[in-house]
């Protein structure tokens, strides 16, 4: 395991180093002049020429990319353009904001995915199967900004239960939360459904039927332990997959979270901010799927020894 | 050998695997057609595109036609999804958008598709160093959210459709071309591509000739499942103000456009969105058919 741990350690310094090139790159690409920008229109020719000059914007493309690799390896993404505040602090003054929507909106998708996945694998009334499926199917299909939409018309609008302008409290997380966990509920059902029916036919669980044991008991013991192993990497993806799906959640419910904020950017043309979120939210994607590796190979002791 | 004698030897190799091409397509549709579930999906989906397609005949309105006597109507005789707060009809302008939501969206995973391709079937193919350097690259793409991946392309090109369309198209080579290395891999070891190696075939004419056809029906049901998604990102990136711009009808647009509204006309925000869900739901559908079509022990 400190084997297998180490060596999936090491090929996170390649994947970061691609990350923050592709990241470099693309902001090369954007249109415009950025200390003009900063700047703005009445500075003179010879001020942008001088700014530019000592932020070093004439520096060649790998000298600028190795001084933003090592400036984010210290924690440094720059500043804004607008403000001139620090990115980093901007960005972890609303990280708890996303990380709360999308840790709720995580905890509704697994127990509803993995109860409605098993209840349809396992139930012996072939329409309780069908009628989760076809649940599942249109959870997975409707569009999560049109579903807030709606939710937002029937309990914020006509019922009034819930703040239309965004606010804090428990009250005001369920519907977000649901709209950002219906698609994931969705996949997950339909994956430990379709994972617990092929490990059912398993010789194990024969075996375990044979001996007598009751349904339950095979199901929890043998089934279900070997079944959830690949739904397990699924929903460690899929979280972190979430912090990029909360973009449209967090603008529908007007929540202070990273979406909204680099949306905001976008639309001010302020792309260090936008670089920098981006920064963030793959280099914790990154993290977030070293972690699921690591928790397959502890869950499923063949991996580690491949 | 003679260069006759080598075109003799390559004419008697054939082109393609007894079951590729044409006999996995015909395969793939009996089994389709013996699905209720992937036929209502595919019987669906052509019939939105073909309402969406015709909505020059259509549409009961020009979709910019304003009616100030009929502005922010409910459903009704006249105007059956209401009317925005321009007087505009909002069913027209559904099945416009409809054209410009599904245009975006194929055209981008036909992008997905030839780079998908080109890629995975030289990373495939050659392997060693050209698959070595493809593959890091397309770990490096794999390693943003993808929504993160578009949104930053779109704030370096600047919002629009078009921006839209090059971000999802580039968002999805990652995953098509590790798809197509797959099915390349599968295939560039069977009996008819060592016979077509073995008498002298170029690499070009192999995998023109031989891998190509066999890969492209699970490529082309995988682009097909592709399409909900980019229907989806397409309508949420014009939702969040990053794609179409108003006066655009363009469903995920209209969303937005109609997000001020929401108190006094809840019309003009749920029926763009139900475009954008009944055509996923279809070709979701009909991914699931296609799936179970494909799956060689359903076809035992």
């Amino acid at each position: 395991m400190v084997k297998y741990t180490l060596s999936r350690l090491l090929m996170l310094i390649p994947v970061l180093l691609g990350v923050t090139f592709l990241t470099f790159a693309i902001a090369q690409i954007t249109p415009g002049d950025p200390v003009k920008l900063m700047l703005g229109p009445a500075a003179t020719p010879e001020k942008v020429a001088q700014i530019r000059e000592q932020l070093g914007f004439n520096d060649p493309f790998l000298v600028q990319y190795g001084r933003y690799a090592w400036n984010a390896a210290h924690l440094n993404l720059g500043k804004s353009i607008r403000g001139q505040t620090p990115v980093l602090r901007e960005i972890l003054a609303r990280f708890p904001s996303t990380l709360e929507l999308t840790l709720a909106a995580m905890l509704f998708a697994v127990v509803t995915g993995l109860i409605g996945g098993t209840i349809a694998a396992t139930a012996r009334a072939r329409w309780v199967d069908s009628a989760t499926m076809v649940t599942a199917l249109v959870g997975l299909s409707i569009p999560s900004f049109w579903l807030a939409i709606l939710l937002i018309i029937v309990f914020g609008i006509n019922l009034k239960w819930i703040s239309v302008t965004g606010g804090a409290g428990l009250k005001n997380l369920i519907l977000p939360a649901f709209c950002l966990g219906i698609g994931t509920a969705a996949m997950l059902a339909r994956l430990t459904r379709s994972s617990i029916l092929e490990v059912v036919r398993e010789d194990y669980v024969r075996t375990a039927r044979a001996k007598g044991l009751g349904d339950r008991v095979v199901i929890v013991r043998h089934v279900l332990r070997n079944a959830l192993i690949p739904v397990v990497t699924v929903i460690g993806l899929e979280f972190a997959g979430m912090l990029g799906g909360a973009v449209f959640i967090e603008s529908v419910f007007a929540r202070p979270g990273l979406g909204r904020f680099a949306v905001n950017a976008i639309a001010a043309r302020d792309y260090p901010q936008v670089q920098g979120v981006v920064l963030f939210a793959a280099t914790v994607y990154v993290l977030f799927n070293l972690a699921v590796d690591l928790l397959y190979g502890f869950l499923d002791p063949r991996i580690r020894y491949d | 050998m003679s260069l006759k004698e080598n075109e003799r030897l390559q004419s008697l190799v054939p082109d393609e695997h007894p079951m590729a091409r044409d006999g996995q397509l015909r395969i793939v549709w009996r089994m389709l057609r013996r699905n209720p579930v992937g036929m209502f999906g595919l019987v669906g989906f052509v019939i939105l595109l073909l309402v969406t397609l015709l909505a020059p005949v259509l549409a009961p309105y020009n979709p910019t036609r304003m009616d100030v006597q009929r502005l922010l109507e409910p459903p009704s005789k006249t105007h059956l999804w209401g009317t925005d707060d321009l007087g505009r009809d909002i069913l027209s302008r559904v099945l416009w958008g409809g054209r410009e939501s599904l245009r975006v969206a194929v055209i981008a995973i036909l992008i997905a598709l030839v780079g998908g391709l080109t890629l995975g079937v030289v990373s495939g193919y050659y392997g060693g160093l050209a698959d070595n350097l493809i593959q890091r690259i397309v770990e490096i793409f794999l390693a943003f959210p993808s929504i993160l991946l578009m949104l930053s392309i779109v704030a370096a090109l600047g919002p629009s459709l078009g921006t839209v369309l090059i971000a999802l198209g580039i968002s999805f080579i990652p995953n098509g071309t590790r798809f197509v290395r797959g099915s390349v891999l599968a295939t560039k070891n069977r009996e008819y591509v060592t016979a077509a190696r073995v008498v002298g075939a170029s690499h070009a004419r192999i995998m023109a000739r031989h891998i190509l056809p066999n890969i492209l029906p699970p490529v082309i049901v995988y682009s097909t499942l592709g399409l909900g998604a980019a229907i989806m990102a397409t309508a949420g990136l014009s939702y969040i103000g990053l794609g179409a711009q108003p006066p655009s009808p363009e469903w995920g647009a209209m969303l937005n456009y109609g997000r001020s509204y929401l108190r006094d006309a809840w019309w003009m925000s749920v029926f763009p969105g139900l475009g954008i869900f009944l055509a996923v739901l279809f070709i979701n559908l009909l991914g699931d058919g296609l799936r179970d079509a494909l799956d060689p022990r359903l076809r035992a």
